[in-house]
């Protein structure tokens, strides 16, 4: 394992270990404690928080019932859901995304391709698969942008980021990220709200690629 | 390596019951939990008179922690409900050396609450391919239940208001931004944990290649 040197912010690790980091954040979040042991740690640091915040909980009194109810239940059958595990470059969380499946990329031209696993109200998450020596087309984005490589690396104007590395851009970061030489570059990205494209043609690419 | 604790090697697995009739040397150093015992037992044994004791200790506490998001009785009862037979069911992954058991219930609650609100549950990391062949070691359980301790003995030292930062951080009602900017206050116990518990999990991860 290459050691990794960008890592999830704090506070963006409590987020998430509370459960209040919005579903694309999460979702990058999460594939990143997979890959990253000092993350991980601290992610189960925020849990020993949280336990402890449960454990000096004032206790409310819980009606008769519900514990015979409970201990009735025990041997009940259950259905347990299938866990996607971690598949070559993609981490578990990832995989779940996928649904298991490989993901089906689309060309943005260029050798570019996307691949977009989850969406909605709250942003989105997309793959991005970035040719060697090719930059991912110059964009700001209206809020914060994570973004995870899984494969190869890329460097912007904020530095160079290998497999396992996470960057955090601001909406106040205009950052043009282009794909080193080696492997293809392979990265995980989050974004809260479209991206805005700072030439034309791409801009008017955007609604048709949702990119 | 591993944190150092005044427990005897002989006496760290007759704590875990691994071997019984090992001599017991008096320890001065503190024991396990009741609640790890019980949840071990629950692991372990599927002991349904353990699974009580947890039950008492955690019901009322996660009502109360429910419903202080504003959750009424009755469903944050259901939600109890389905935290503790979940308890039970995945009980084969708790890891007293990575998680307090409250550590534990705390995040299996909070992915109950988020699930209800949302349809795709909470994305989660992948787990550790721990190495089955690896001891619980009952000094890394105490160790990690001593720094608990610190960080409840942070808590309770707190000014109130900082209190509750802290509290509505843990019940999910900060933002990430929110949360950076207000918190920091007991984080020099949490750092503490970072590092004893990236010098144990560094460890384990070398010997599992």
């Amino acid at each position: 394992m290459k050691d990794i040197s960008y890592h999830t912010p704090d506070a963006l690790l409590a987020a998430y270990a509370a459960g209040n980091l919005p579903h694309p954040y999460a979702l990058v979040v999460a594939a990143h404690i997979s890959l990253c042991v000092e993350c991980r740690v601290s992610f189960e640091a925020h849990q020993a928080a949280g336990g402890v915040v449960l454990d000096s909980t004032e206790a409310v009194g819980v009606s008769d019932t519900l514990k015979t109810d409970i201990m009735a239940l025990l041997d009940a059958p259950v259905i347990s859901k299938p866990v996607h595990k971690r598949s070559g470059i993609y981490p578990g969380p990832v995989m779940e995304a996928l649904n298991g499946k490989p993901p089906r990329w689309k060309s943005l031209g260029l050798g570019v391709r996307q691949s977009i696993i989850a969406g909605g109200a709250d942003g989105n998450v997309r793959l991005l698969y970035i040719p060697p020596g090719q930059a991912v087309p110059d964009h700001s984005h209206n809020g914060l942008e994570l973004t995870l490589v899984l494969q190869g690396s890329f460097s912007d104007e904020t530095g160079c980021y290998g497999a396992g590395d996470l960057e955090v851009a601001d909406q106040d970061l205009q950052h043009t990220p282009i794909a080193d030489a080696g492997l293809p570059c392979i990265c995980l990205a989050a974004t809260d709200a479209p991206l805005r494209f700072t030439s034309l043609v791409p801009r008017m690419l955007q609604p048709l690629f949702r990119i | 390596m591993h944190v150092s604790l005044d427990i005897e090697p002989a006496d760290r697995s007759s704590f875990l019951g691994l071997q019984k009739d090992v001599p017991k040397v008096t320890p001065p150093s503190p024991k396990i939990s009741p609640q790890t015992l019980w949840m071990l037992a629950v692991r372990d044994q599927r002991d349904k008179a353990a699974f009580a004791s947890l039950f008492d200790h955690f019901a009322p506490r996660l009502k109360g922690f429910i419903m202080r998001s504003g959750t009424g009785s009755g469903q944050a009862e259901e939600i109890v409900q389905d935290v503790m037979l979940t308890v039970w069911r995945k009980a084969s992954q708790f890891d007293p050396a990575r998680a307090q058991v409250s550590a534990w219930v705390y995040q299996i609650a909070r992915n109950r609450q988020i699930d209800m609100i949302r349809k795709e549950g909470r994305p989660l990391p992948d787990e550790l391919n721990e190495n089955p062949e690896t001891e619980p070691d009952a000094s890394q359980i105490v160790a990690l239940e001593q720094e608990a301790g610190h960080l409840k003995s942070a808590l309770t030292k707190l000014a109130p208001d900082q209190r509750e930062v802290i509290e509505k951080a843990y019940l999910g009602e900060l933002t990430h931004q929110e949360i950076s900017s207000q918190m920091g206050l007991p984080l020099g116990t949490i750092k503490s944990r970072i590092r004893l518990g990236l010098q144990r999990l560094r460890h384990e991860l070398k010997d599992m290649r």
